[in-house]
């Protein structure tokens, strides 16, 4: 036993020693490296581990943090609310947002490709727009304002389904279904456009081959051959959408307001600015970010290894 | 015989795979997906273009009920009062345009060399942590930059850069998406293209600025519509208080804010706001889908 752990270290030395040696060779190397490691050591590394610290205490940037362990943790699960409310929130435009964009932004994509060459290039402007279009869902606010003036109550009203203006962004029922539709109207992003471009490298031959060998449609042809060449656009497609799904905070403090009617539209991103930057209660905000931080690694991770058996 | 008919049969087959690329497709369901395509367009569209239109609209047919999508007698003036009534305000509308165009500006060069300069040797040399620091990288994608607001605070306050435009700009240059994209492009790059300069005695900062970086212009195009994209649509409130570094975005809401009367000017700004990464995006998009081509994330 001994002997193995004395081995172990005399080449874990060795290993390091030539990893050294490597490096010193390659000086030009972290020197090309050096800024951009450095800023996103500085921006994105270090806040991490900080948020993790300070998670641990109490924190109003005037007085030192004061050491509190697991307090802060304890009061968000078992004493706020509000909190509770804001993680059920943010879940359900999580499942319903991340999944529905995710599969919408793959099967449009799959679809324009099958279009001409300058129809195409059209169609992805169209769909990619409003994703890059910065606050134009504000825009939505106008269909849904609450009086009778508002487009879909003067629409719904003269149809003779509602009798009376329906408060869509004020009443608590009908916030997140809205912010959801915003929210998928929005979803065509950065993971379509990857599948868009993945598509068309598709290698043709295989397709080809596919007749020979007797696929009868496209959606056998989809499955066959075509998810199983798109799985590196999936997971970065995957990524994408998850990381906006959680992240979502911008479209229901424009539509609903910050704070919005009972907290109905809270989720965990506006509960952090609410302690963050208006309570200025910096350790319990840090707290909040850790679990955010914790959810988002951990579904990516799960999402990753279900979507390595796709097409096996 | 048998087999003279089989020929034939194979024959046609062939021809008509040359015919139509597809074999396997039907006629009903080409229809059927065209029509569902332009339904979904629309509605993708409308609120977009209904935006533009109502800038467009004078004053007294932005009210006008039931409403048009459509402006009658398209003007400019919406835009014009931006810069006239807001001329008067003690933060001009130019103030609040050139702030958030500096930025941009600004943070996009920034972003495109740096993370250039990083992804070249990433995707180029062999270093000891070339392969973990990637993967730091991929991590940082999968969370968003909310989560690291607060303590990005207390370092930009101990930078002494709350308050300035370099609060915005310096984090933006290390954004992850970039030297991610940046990195999977010139993974595709040939070595033998660098082996040659540096055979005709170029150094690596020779091969980096005349030789890569000529080669994979397409990239930078995506990283400036995604660097710009998350520029200009900065709010930049919680790291910026004086109104007159304030941006566009917090222009807008501002405007907005002030109610009815507002309406036509709101609708201008939004029209400001939304046109630059969308016109980008339309000039440079077949160089976008280029390098997206090589975005996959390979374990």
């Amino acid at each position: 036993m001994k002997e193995y752990i004395s081995k172990y270290f005399t080449l874990r030395k060795h290993n390091a020693q030539v990893a050294w040696k490597k490096a010193k060779k390659a000086k030009m190397c972290y020197a090309f490296l050096a800024p951009y490691a450095i800023l996103f050591t500085m921006f994105y590394v270090f806040p991490v581990v900080a948020s993790i610290y300070f998670s641990f205490t109490y924190y109003n940037i005037l007085e030192s943090p004061r050491f509190l362990g697991l307090q802060n943790y304890i009061n968000l699960i078992l004493q706020d609310d509000i909190f509770l409310t804001s993680i059920k929130n943010t879940f359900m435009i999580a499942i319903i947002t991340g999944p529905l964009g995710y599969i919408m932004s793959f099967l449009f994509a799959w679809l324009i490709n099958e279009l001409p060459r300058w129809v195409r290039s059209v169609a992805v402007i169209v769909f990619y727009a409003p994703s890059i279009a910065g606050n134009c869902y504000v825009i939505f606010s106008v269909f849904f304002r609450g009086d009778a003036y508002g487009y879909v109550n003067a629409f719904l009203m003269n149809m003779g389904i509602i009798d009376k203006p329906v408060l869509w962004l004020i009443n608590p029922d009908y916030m997140l279904p809205i912010c959801m539709l915003v929210i998928l109207w929005m979803s065509l992003g950065t993971g379509f456009l990857s599948f868009v471009a993945g598509l068309q490298g598709v290698d043709r031959s295989q397709f080809e081959a596919g007749y020979m060998d007797g696929v009868k449609n496209r959606w056998q042809e989809l499955w066959f051959i075509t998810l199983p060449n798109m799985k590196p656009m999936l997971m970065f497609g995957a990524v994408m959408s998850i990381t906006q799904a959680f992240g979502v905070c911008d479209v229901t403090m424009a539509l609903c307001g910050y704070p919005s009617t009972d907290y109905a539209a809270r989720t965990i991103v506006t509960h952090l600015f609410d302690y963050g930057f208006s309570r200025f209660e910096m350790g319990y905000a840090c707290a909040i970010a850790t679990l955010l931080f914790l959810i988002m690694i951990l579904c990516n991770k799960a999402i990753q290894s279900l979507l390595r058996r796709v097409g096996t | 015989m048998s087999k003279k008919k089989k020929e034939t049969v194979e024959k046609a087959y062939k021809k008509k795979l040359i015919k139509r690329r597809k074999p396997n497709r039907s006629i009903i369901g080409d229809i059927a997906l065209y029509i569902f395509l332009l339904m979904v367009a629309f509605v993708m569209a409308f609120p977009i273009i209904y935006a533009v239109n109502s800038a467009l609209k004078p004053l007294d047919e932005l009210f006008k009920f039931p409403p048009t999508i459509f402006a009658q007698h398209p003007t400019m003036d919406n835009f014009s009062d931006l810069f006239v009534t807001m001329g008067k305000s003690w933060v001009t509308f130019s103030r609040y345009l050139f702030n958030t165009v500096f930025i941009t500006g600004v943070g996009t060069f920034g972003h495109l060399i740096i993370a250039s300069m990083g992804a070249f040797v990433l995707a180029k040399y062999e270093f000891p942590g070339n392969q973990s620091f990637f993967k730091l990288v991929t991590v940082a994608m999968m969370f968003t930059g909310y989560v690291t607001q607060i303590p990005n605070y207390l370092i930009l306050n101990k930078l002494g850069w709350i308050d300035t435009y370099w609060a915005i700009i310096v984090p933006a240059f290390a954004s992850p998406m970039g030297l991610f994209l940046m990195k999977q492009f010139m993974e595709g790059l040939p070595t033998s293209l660098i082996e040659a300069a540096k055979i005709d005695g170029a150094n690596e900062w020779m091969v980096f600025s005349k030789i890569v970086m000529p080669n994979v212009k397409p990239a930078w195009m995506t990283l400036i519509i995604f660097s710009v994209q998350a520029l200009w649509n900065n709010k930049a409130s919680t790291y910026i208080y004086s109104e007159e570094r304030k941006t566009l975005v917090y222009a807008l809401q501002q405007i907005q804010a002030g109610g009815i009367a507002r309406t036509g000017q709101g609708a201008a700004v939004l029209v400001v706001v939304m046109i630059v990464p969308i016109l980008i995006f339309v000039f440079s998009e077949s160089q976008i889908l280029e390098t997206m081509a090589s975005s996959g994330l390979k374990d």
